[in-house]
């Protein structure tokens, strides 16, 4: 695994694959073969656009959708059909307008999960969501507790969404773009929360996002996903400020901010109209869609493809920090490298 | 210089007749200028007022919405004096528009090419088919779509190229002014980059002016030429983009927001945002409406509300009371918000 850490598990994803049956077509892999860890009292970043299949790999963890193949295990144990894998691996939704239900109070949302959980009892159960709201900093919780989601802004229901995940006391957190629905200046709050509570709980936390940026911030880790496959992984620091995956580092390029100046924006920008002028016959309406092969999904939009990327890439290891890339222009560097 | 201003909107306010109460009051006081090829972004976040300004700014207003004060003139032509059809010889070839909803803005049940049929029919009435078929060819082309692609029907296209198609149906009768409403939110960012790469190209060749409004500040921060922030329906900062890029940022709100994104490729600097939330339009305040969320907040910020004032060199106004005793050149008076603004975009 990419982490250099020694703590044990809390879920390993290994070899994860999800189709979805199509009528009249071939069924579509959205997750393919996808082998990850999570630890706890960590955050790994999972990057991607939309449609890369980022969040059918969430689903499937929290068993929403079942894989074709592949392995979960929850703390060692193959046991993800029980009660206890679904109280131990909790989601955090992406719109916390949709997510709670308008006909019931924040207290009905925190007082069923920690009842069905066993976490608390009739007697305890007002005090124990009391405390909860408080660990998401809503507060005053009495007033709070009584509230229905409509009165509450975005940030505030995504802060319920989040204590109702924390309710059956999860190893897991499943965070699918916990923060893109909410407002630019609550975003950070939202996820300096998540940060929080993941060190304090110890939590093992999957933050799945599109912004490269917080990825690298919030994020030990990052993976990056491309049409079911993770082409880059490793250190945070490595695969956003150092990407070696033609899809990353067009990813990285594209970000607003990337260029770090007005005027290397400009520069940036006159170099790719150069580049596009300088390629006439190919048309900038290029297909998106991957042949249906075994070769790199990439390649019809890469700018370094060659014959050989018709061939399933290889995962090459790029040095000592777990730094991986899927992709054959890597291969000659790095069975050269050791011997460097 | 005044020559230069294509659109002007002074002392602009936008209420909402809810029918129950006091009206909502969306947009107050708001005036901006835009340039003759310029690109003047309007930054904020949702519930800022900023698409009903755009609303405003090309009359688009709906019940219940209205312009209750204020004028919008296109070259120093009125807009709201004007009658239905002078305003519809003004829409589509001097002042277009690409809605928030750009990709669900094409009509599903019929081709790309009829629809850019029906600009050219209902304004350029002496076309004829062949060369209503040519020039719309050529649009799509422009954008870097196939031609062949005027068969198509919406859903057999991508986002990105809807977005492309809604792009060319705003220029296809060469405008001065587009106003963008979040134009690119939608898309991944590659596709975005893509846009974005498109709208400047087409800028240097045909020379329009565009007034682009995102909850994407930074983004703003590396096309635009001035930029104006909004906050609960005012312009709280108006200046040039150089100088809120460079650290320059004077209003409160304008610096929490910037902080608010963190650097890509940056160090690891204090990642807050603002704490709080934004305030609620239909409740007044007689100050300022982000001293709640401020941290350089002074006793006379919940009293009495800034008006926004000229601050320093050039384009640079700021509605904020702190701000006001801010140097132009920054040499620092010695208060705790000077300092954050010595240090940089905080």
């Amino acid at each position: 695994m990419t982490t250099g850490t020694t703590t044990p598990a809390a879920l390993e994803v290994d070899h994860l694959t999800v189709d979805f049956k199509r009528r009249g077509a071939p069924s579509l892999r959205a997750v393919d073969d996808v082998t990850f860890t999570l630890h706890p009292g960590h955050t790994l970043a999972l990057v991607g656009e939309s449609g890369s299949g980022k969040s059918t790999v969430v689903r499937a963890l929290s068993r929403l959708v079942a894989p074709s193949a592949g392995h979960v295990r929850l703390a060692g144990a193959d046991r993800t059909r029980d009660a206890a894998y679904r109280r131990a691996v909790q989601m955090v939704f992406q719109d916390p307008f949709a997510s709670l239900n308008p006909a019931h109070t924040v207290g009905h949302h925190l007082r069923r999960p920690l009842l069905a959980g066993g976490r608390a009892t009739r007697s305890d159960v007002d005090a124990r969501a009391a405390r909860l709201l408080d660990a998401v900093n809503l507060t005053p919780a009495a007033d709070i507790a009584r509230a229905r989601p409509h009165e509450l802004s975005g940030g505030q229901r995504q802060r319920v969404a989040i204590a109702r995940a924390l309710a059956p006391e999860p190893a897991v957190l499943l965070a699918d773009e916990p923060v893109s629905m909410l407002d630019v200046s609550i975003r950070l709050e939202i996820l300096g929360l998540l940060d929080r509570l993941k060190r304090e709980r110890r939590l093992a936390l999957l933050y799945v996002t599109h912004d490269l940026a917080t990825a690298r911030h919030f994020a030990a880790d990052v993976m990056v996903m491309y049409r079911g496959q993770i082409v880059e992984r490793g250190p945070s620091d490595d695969v956003i400020l150092r990407p070696r995956h033609p899809y990353t580092q067009l990813l990285a390029s594209a970000a607003p901010g990337a260029a770090g100046s007005r005027e290397r924006a400009r520069e940036a920008r006159a170099a790719r109209l150069a580049a596009r002028r300088a390629r006439p016959a190919q048309p900038r309406e290029t297909s998106r869609h991957a042949p249906p092969d075994e070769g790199c999904r990439f390649r019809p939009r890469c700018p370094l493809a060659t014959d050989r990327c018709a061939r399933r890439p290889p995962v090459v290891p790029l040095g000592p920090t777990g730094h991986e890339a899927r992709c054959w222009l890597h291969v000659d560097a790095a069975r050269q490298g050791p011997a460097a | 210089m005044t020559d230069d201003i294509l659109l002007a909107a002074h002392h602009v306010d936008v209420v909402y007749d809810t029918g129950e109460g006091t009206p909502t009051h969306a947009v107050r006081d708001v005036a901006v200028e835009l340039r003759r090829g310029e690109l003047l972004g309007i930054a904020g976040e949702s519930g800022c007022g900023k698409s009903t300004l755009a609303y405003a700014l090309t009359r688009l207003l709906q019940p219940p919405a209205r312009l209750a004060a204020g004028t919008v003139t296109l070259d120093g032509q009125d807009l709201y004096a004007l009658d239905r059809e002078a305003l519809r010889a003004v829409r589509w070839t001097r002042l277009s528009m690409v809605f928030q909803s750009a990709m669900n803005a094409l009509n599903p049940v019929t081709t790309v090419g009829r629809q850019f049929d029906d600009i050219f029919r209902a304004h350029r009435p002496a076309m004829t088919a062949t060369e209503r078929r040519a020039k719309a060819g050529e649009l799509l082309d422009m954008v870097g779509i196939d031609p062949s692609r005027l068969r198509s029907h919406p859903h057999e296209l991508s986002g990105g190229m809807r977005q492309r198609v809604v792009i060319a149906m705003a220029l296809a009768l060469d405008p001065d002014v587009v106003v963008m409403d979040e134009p690119t939110t939608a898309l991944d960012v590659v596709v975005q980059r893509e846009i974005l790469d498109e709208i400047e190209e087409l800028r240097e060749r045909l020379g329009f002016a565009v007034i682009f409004i995102t909850h994407d500040l930074n983004l703003l921060l590396e096309i635009s030429d001035r930029l104006a922030v909004m906050y609960a329906g005012r312009i709280v900062e108006y200046a040039d983009t150089a100088r809120i890029a460079e650290g320059g940022a004077l209003h409160p709100y304008t610096r929490g927001l910037l902080r608010s994104f963190p650097a890509l490729t940056g160090d690891r600097r204090d990642l807050r945002g603002i704490p709080g939330q934004p305030p609620d339009l239909r409740l007044a305040t007689p100050g300022c409406a982000f001293a709640d969320r401020c941290e350089a907040v002074v006793e006379r910020c919940r009293a009495q509300r800034p008006e926004l004032e000229r601050v320093g060199e050039g384009l640079s106004w700021a509605a904020c009371h702190v701000a006001r005793h801010h140097p132009s050149d920054r040499q620092a008076v010695p208060t705790e918000s000077a300092g954050q603004t010595r240090g940089g975009p905080a």
